[in-house]
């Protein structure tokens, strides 16, 4: 067979993949290439599968399997330098429910290559990104009730460290919408309340020690950490968004484990994709293996209508089309009702449906119907 | 401040919590305070407990002063004389009861010899340190604590005699083991808590070896011509009760036999499930009875009725309502007749059941083996040794070395030299007879001072290439029996509601074909088999095409009938599973309307 009578029978990326490794191995001889040919085609024709095999139940079925295995709530890096993420089934249950929360949200941060050696480079840059809090860079916060107000005392040792000075401190107070008078004195700094009323100089309290004064939102804990030629920066928190537009950064590298994020700055191919790589962590630090087209699968299923939607009942299970699979998942009470509100018609094209009125399933031997021909008499 | 409860109550602040308690410890001893109270302070918690509640398990131990036992010599020669008895050691002040809270305060020593100034007390023996069901198992400060444990467990389920006068009782479930013995093998236990009287067990001949892989996996093979000697059989008994009810307005249940020509309707089964009624309706005691048998006919007065029928005596039919046995064979052991505190009638019937060891009994010995029986293997196919003795039971190797019960070994070659010496072996927990005595005993005797003996295979009779450690052990049969467990079932009872087949083994229920089991069928692919699996509560409704619901055929007129679209509806058979019918029935409920619409396959 001649290399370009496949072209028809093979995908793109395949004919194309073969294509290239001949070049590249530079064979030339027209028989080798045609076996190759042949034994391509073979390979793709046997990883086809069958129409009406219930790759979904098999999918569910392989994910499920060695998720009995995992341990619950793990925290094998306990103390260490690592960061704490979520792992095992909860980390499992975050990425397939699509929860909008995640538990530990963390980010990988590459530095482009002048700098991604630099340690002091690395040490500046870290500290920067950090969230800074003004309770982060005070010694005390008192309430003084006698002259109605807030005394904060500032650690200038911290405030070197996160390199802040006094005026970024006063600028960011200004700028946060607080209502109090400000005063300053010293390493002290007093907010001073407007009304005489105790309940407010307690909230004023709680609102001066939150006054966001550099970073970015949301990084609560940078870790640098010396990676083989490299330095990676691990953060607790994540934004995306705001690091990547940090010119030193490698925008093509830098990643977070927030799925939503993932999809809101880089597009629903980045979740999707986000996803399988998610699930196959979970697996893989568990010492689990399974195979990636389950997890693709999956990630297919959540993401193909344009947003990150979970399996469960308010996601992909809670959108079945059929009235008595969605009844029979949960909630039966909620579906049957809009079902008659609505005038729905079941089509009784699932498996959950034929089951419960005890009729062959449409899948697998049930897929298929013999039709008779009607034979006219002469 | 430390606070101070009473009984769980605060009562008040101390200032120095350990002086206090310190002073009621010795106020207890000088019989100032009542010997029932207890001390516990806790240090985290900052609190002191002084506890004299009924309900708290204590345990009596020497008190230790200053390093010294207060039981000294003196005292001791005095008890061996009789002049003191336990009461008055702990008026003396020598012995006193801890509870679990103030021993968590308390610095025990196991010896004697161990005492040092820390101590304040030492065990009364150090075999104490195990419970009277713990302490039964010999040698075992050789096996892991969890065996221990598992061993303590499964002795309390071991058949014996549980009680004398089991002839007079009336117990659910309970079986009489027909010959127990005596172990070899004991404790010091057994003659303390007098388990020597009431024994759970008897001793068996056990080769640790393979017998053709069937005593794998913790199964044992049994000596079938053993079984027929007698060992390890029991009874099993099993009572019934029935009572004669009364209703309202002289509807009262008699018990008789129930007769279909005297209008009872209903009978629970064939008419030879009747025979061994008497006269009074009572079946008769040594009676055999098979599956199903009627023990006591009894007829009812009916569920249901209707007004005017209530009033006619002559019209009213009678329900029977017999008891009957489940399915079981077994003889009719005692016969009981009285009356219940409101004056009923009321037939107490005992069924016996022999039960002799079968595929599928369990059986442990004392150290936590636990295993079931795989095979009977007949006296002539078993392995035999060159004195002639067939071992009663082939255990498997492969139990020993990850559960690391050396202490089974031990017991074994103790056995042996019991059994063989003609007397019993001491196997108290940390002063039982050395494992070097016995196999020196052993030797003398003329074996190998391993225990290993070369044996004979029993099918082909050739010497088996290796050396295969035999000895006697005490073994003991559990209560849990196959007999009692396995259930099949083809067809039988199903649920009123659903059409379903019943739940459990009591209700001859199916067995379930789970969510599970389901999926692995889809994806197999194997849609029609999945059809047949579940259609249990299959039907063929009568389906009014026109409106989509179903509806029902006047077979006078061979037509269909539609209650809404009325006589004469287009009416087609459709399959379908009765728990849907009940579904669609469920949502007319909730005025919902769950039209059909019919149309033929294409």
């Amino acid at each position: 067979m001649k290399i370009e009578e496949s072209e028809k029978l093979l995908p793109k990326s395949v004919f194309d993949e073969m294509k290239a490794k001949i070049k590249e191995y530079k064979i030339s001889s027209d028989k080798t290439i045609s076996k190759i040919t042949e034994e391509t085609i073979k390979a793709y024709e046997k990883s086809l599968i069958c129409p009406a095999e219930s790759i979904g139940i098999i999918s569910a079925q392989s994910i499920g399997e060695p998720g009995t295995q995992m341990t619950l709530n793990t925290k094998h890096f306990a103390g260490v330098s690592e960061m704490n993420v979520t792992q095992g089934l909860p980390r499992i249950i975050e990425i397939f429910g699509a929860r909008k929360q995640s538990s530990t949200p963390s980010m990988k941060i590459y530095i482009k290559a002048p700098h991604n050696n630099n340690e002091k480079f690395i040490r500046q840059f870290s500290a920067n990104i950090l969230e800074t809090l003004l309770k982060d860079l005070s010694k005390e916060i008192n309430v003084d009730l006698i002259n109605f107000r807030v005394e904060i005392v500032l650690d200038l040792n911290e405030m070197r460290n996160m390199n802040v000075s006094m005026e970024k401190i006063l600028k960011q107070i200004s700028l946060s919408k607080i209502k109090a008078e400000i005063k300053e004195e010293g390493d002290k700094i007093y907010f001073v309340s407007k009304n005489n009323e105790v309940n407010d100089l307690f909230k004023l309290k709680v609102q001066a020690s939150e006054i966001f004064i550099s970073g970015i939102k949301n990084i609560t804990q940078v870790l640098p950490q010396k990676k083989i030629s490299e330095f990676v920066i691990l953060t607790a928190g994540s934004n995306l968004k705001k690091i990547l537009i940090i010119p030193e950064v490698d925008i093509q590298r830098t990643i977070t484990n927030d799925i939503f994020e993932i999809s809101n700055v880089l597009g629903i191919e980045a979740a999707r994709t986000a996803i399988i790589e998610e699930g196959m962590n979970v697996f893989n630090e568990q010492g689990l293996s399974i195979d990636v087209r389950h997890l693709m699968l999956m990630a297919d299923v959540m993401t193909h209508d344009g947003i990150v939607k979970g399996i469960g009942r308010y996601g992909v299970s809670g959108q079945k089309s059929s009235v008595l699979a969605r009844a029979s998942f949960e909630v039966a009470l909620k579906h049957l009702f809009s079902a008659a509100v609505h005038n729905e018609v079941d089509e009784l094209k699932g498996v959950v449906e034929n089951i419960m009125i005890n009729q062959p399933i449409p899948v697998g031997t049930g897929a298929y119907k013999l039709k008779l021909k009607e034979v006219k008499k002469k | 401040m430390t606070e101070v409860c009473f009984n769980g109550v605060i009562v008040g602040t101390v200032k120095n919590a350990e002086e206090f308690s310190n002073n009621l410890k010795k106020l207890r001893r000088n019989n100032q305070l009542t010997n029932k109270l207890n001390v516990h302070y806790d240090k985290k918690a900052d609190s002191l407990q002084v506890l004299t509640e009924a309900g708290r398990a204590r345990r009596p131990l020497i008190i230790v002063e200053n390093g010294k036992s207060k039981l000294n010599d003196e005292l001791i020669e005095k008890l061996k004389s009789r002049a003191l008895k336990w009461n008055d050691l702990v008026k003396l002040g020598v012995i006193e009861y801890l509870d679990a809270e103030e021993e968590e305060d308390s610095y025990i020593a196991l010896n004697e010899k161990d005492l040092n100034e820390k101590h304040t007390h030492l065990e009364i023996i150090n075999a104490g340190i195990l419970g009277s069901q713990a302490g039964l198992a010999p040698f075992s400060n050789h096996n892991s604590t969890g065996r221990v444990m598992l061993a303590a467990k499964m002795i309390t389920q071991g058949l014996g005699i549980y009680t004398t006068n089991f002839n007079l009782r009336i117990d659910s479930d309970v079986s009489i083991m027909h010959y127990p013995q005596k172990p070899v093998v004991d404790t010091m236990i057994y003659k303390n808590v007098k388990y020597d009287s009431h024994p759970i067990g008897q001793n068996v001949v056990i080769a640790i070896m393979t017998n053709e892989g069937y005593n794998m996996d913790d199964a044992i093979v049994l000596n079938k011509d053993s079984v027929g000697l007698g060992l390890f059989r029991s009874t099993f008994f099993k009572p019934y009760i029935c009572e004669e009810l009364r209703y309202s307005g002289e509807k009262d249940e008699i018990t008789r036999l129930p007769d279909p020509d005297k209008g009872v309707s209903r009978l629970r089964g064939m008419e030879e499930d009747y025979a061994k009624l008497e006269d009074d309706g009572i079946i008769y005691p040594e009676a055999k009875i098979h599956p199903n048998s009627v023990l006591v006919g009894k007829v009812s007065p009916p569920r249901f009725l209707m007004g005017t029928e209530e009033f006619r005596m002559e019209m009213r039919e009678k329900n029977d309502s017999s008891i009957a046995c489940e399915r079981e064979d077994g003889k009719v052991d005692s016969v009981i007749l009285t009356e219940t505190e409101d004056g009923n009638k009321f037939v107490n019937i005992r069924i016996r059941q022999a039960r002799i060891p079968e595929i599928g009994d369990k059986f442990a010995t004392r150290h936590g083996q636990k295993g079931v029986i795989g095979m009977l293997v007949p006296k002539k196919d078993m392995p035999f040794t060159s004195t002639g003795v067939y071992p009663d039971i082939i255990f498997s190797p492969h139990s020993i070395p990850s559960r690391m019960t050396v202490g089974q070994l031990i017991e074994i070659i103790g056995g042996k030299v019991g059994a063989l010496g003609g007397r019993n072996v001491d196997g108290t927990i940390f002063s039982s007879e050395s494992e070097k005595d016995l196999r020196t005993q052993l030797h003398e005797l003329g074996f190998r001072e391993n225990g290993s003996e070369t044996l004979y295979d029993g099918k082909t009779g050739r010497m088996l290439n290796v050396r295969i450690f035999i000895g006697n052990v005490y073994y003991m049969r559990l209560k849990y029996m196959v007999s009692n467990k396995y259930h099949m079932r083809t067809r039988g009872p199903v649920q009123l509601l659903t059409r379903q087949p019943t739940e459990g083994r009591s209700k001859d229920g199916g067995l379930r074909l789970g969510e599970m089991e389901k999926d692995v069928l889809v994806a197999h692919g194997a849609a029609l088999l999945l059809k047949e699996r579940f259609d249990s509560d299959k039907e063929i409704m009568p389906v009014c095409s026109k409106c989509g619901m179903i509806s029902y055929i006047n077979y006078y007129r061979n037509k269909g009938v539609c209650s809404i679209c009325g006589e004469d509806a287009p009416v087609t058979f459709i399959e379908m599973s009765y728990a849907f019918k009940l579904l669609l029935d469920e949502l007319k409920s909730l005025c919902i309307y769950p039209k059909l619409n019919i149309k033929y396959k294409d």
